[in-house]
């Protein structure tokens, strides 16, 4: 069985793994903790982590300079994978108990596996399931059903739709978005992008000191979300976007 | 000293995708030396991003203090030596750690190494992460992949277009750790300002066509981490069965190594 586990770092250079292999692990600076950090800023009992069959629980046990996980404090905290829980200086990553170790599937035969030749000594690549792939013939991959489907990008177009200039010399001028990026306005002035998504249409700021202007709002640099007949304004030009077909 | 920061723009990228639950891959990218490196590993529970975290860290970290200190310099072999040198180091140390600790047994990575210097890049590459080129309007894929759907291509058993739907994606014929021994490739090309260059892990190649991928890149070029967001988010979008990992490099200016004056010949010379 494999169990979770903490890798515990500082600066970036891993220190050491625990593994949770206690009902309550301790972290702290004392000796008598489980996870002894020795450093002025962690608490001599500082957090623990009580794990009750899958799931891991991180408490802070009232220590002087707190508890981070993900960079915000917390008081008590359920872990997720790959968590990063802060101690001081020290990072702990959470790395959660292998999720379904006992699936086979699709998934792992998608995994990129070695393929060696038959001259090569014998080949050690466990994989979960066993499904370990050495040899040369190709007959030896994937059934074909496993992978086909990874294949072919499975997005689903949204409607067709498309921007008409508003105003100036090209007023009336329409232009479909066809692709799954469309950029509009003046390399070096001002650029935003439209990208087409399975939800729908974004408009997002590329380059320029001015943001696009949404419905008379500017955006910020985050993608904005398009609405049927919604007015963008872009170095002085204004457009209505709308959606062609349903 | 190395100092390429003036001349390169970088950006990077990396997701778990939308199916797995960690991440894999491992990249590291530094401008000022003109080095990026990526890696996807392979292999049970987190042995894979164990092996790719060892290989990424291990090359990034030496050739850094090679390259960043002071005298730094690429050494007498050269770039594609020294990149090969670091390859099959990295290899040992994750095949070792693979034989004595169990629970890394039989993991792997594939590799990409790029490291740009005087005017050229020198690329090392293990397995089917790739790097491409995009040069004006022409996009290409500059590594060839170390994979069976590779041979298949080659020895004309099927199309390019037939590949996109294989089954055979995701047999490679080389990685890093596997055996104790393993074989870099290494290349060197010229570059030209302008040239704007993606190393991707295969969770983006496999997900995102050429097409799509160039026109992103063509798009986007003036906002490089907006690029490397979107093309993560199309992967996503078309369903990111696997970890999805880029870095860009744009050439902004060129970037001629400095020669050494006649004194310094004359001392090399003598001593």
């Amino acid at each position: 069985m494999t169990m979770a586990k903490l890798i515990l770092s500082l600066d970036g250079s891993v220190i050491r793994e625990v593994p949770l292999d206690k009902e309550r692990v301790t972290i702290g600076r004392k000796p008598q903790n489980d996870i002894q950090i020795e450093n002025l800023a962690v608490s001599s009992e500082h957090a623990c982590i009580v794990t009750i069959l899958n799931d891991s629980f991180l408490e802070d046990l009232g220590s002087t300079n707190g508890t981070l996980v993900n960079g915000n404090p917390i008081k008590k905290h359920i872990l997720q994978n790959n968590d990063v829980i802060e101690v001081g200086k020290y990072k702990l990553k959470y790395i959660a108990d292998t999720p379904g170790a006992g699936q086979t599937s699709a998934d792992d035969f998608e995994k990129t596996m070695v393929l060696r030749s038959p001259m090569a000594r014998p080949a050690v690549v466990p994989k979960p399931s066993g499904d370990t792939q050495t040899g040369a013939a190709p007959a030896a991959a994937a059934p074909p059903v496993a992978t086909a489907e990874a294949a072919k990008p499975a997005a689903a177009a949204p409607p067709l739709a498309a921007v008409q200039i508003l105003n100036g010399p090209s007023a009336g001028k329409e232009l479909e978005l066809t692709k799954n990026l469309t950029t509009l306005g003046k390399p070096g002035v001002q650029v935003a992008v439209i990208t087409r998504r399975p939800q729908g249409y974004f408009i997002t700021h590329v380059e320029g000191a001015s943001f696009p202007v949404v419905n008379g709002k500017a955006l910020d640099a985050q993608a904005h979300p398009l609405k049927d007949h919604d007015v963008i304004e872009l170095t002085g030009v204004k457009m209505e976007f709308f959606i062609k077909t349903r | 000293m190395v100092n390429l920061s003036a001349a390169l723009e970088v950006a990077t990228a990396t997701h778990s995708g939308m199916v797995r639950s960690h991440n894999e891959d491992s990249i590291a990218a530094d401008a000022e030396i003109g080095l990026a490196v990526l890696a996807d590993g392979m292999g049970g529970y987190n042995a894979g991003e164990v092996a790719s975290g060892i290989a990424v860290a291990m090359i990034s970290a030496e050739l850094k203090k090679m390259l960043g200190s002071e005298s730094g310099e690429i050494p007498g072999g050269g770039a594609e030596r020294l990149i090969s040198e670091h390859a099959i180091k990295a290899n040992l140390a994750i095949y070792q750690a693979a034989q004595s600790q169990s629970q890394y047994a039989g993991m792997g990575t594939t590799l990409v190494v790029a490291l740009w210097h005087d005017n050229q890049i020198t690329v090392g590459h293990i397995g089917d992460s790739r790097l491409y080129r995009l040069r004006d309007d022409v996009f290409e894929q500059v590594t060839r992949d170390h994979s069976l759907l590779q041979e298949q291509i080659d020895s004309g058993m099927i199309t390019r277009e037939q590949a996109r739907f294989s089954q055979n994606k995701n047999l490679v014929t080389r990685a890093v750790g596997i055996d104790p021994e393993v074989e870099p490739e290494v290349h060197t090309y010229p570059v030209l300002p302008g040239d704007l260059f993606l190393l991707c892990s295969d969770g983006l190649s496999d997900m995102v066509t050429d097409e799509d991928i160039q026109l992103t890149l063509s798009s986007l070029q003036a906002n490089l981490p907006l690029a490397a967001e979107q093309l993560v988010q199309q992967a996503n979008d078309n369903g990111g069965r696997d970890n999805i990992s880029v870095i860009l490099v744009r050439v902004v200016k060129d970037f001629p190594a400095p020669r050494a004056g006649w004194l310094e010949t004359l001392k090399a010379w003598f001593r």
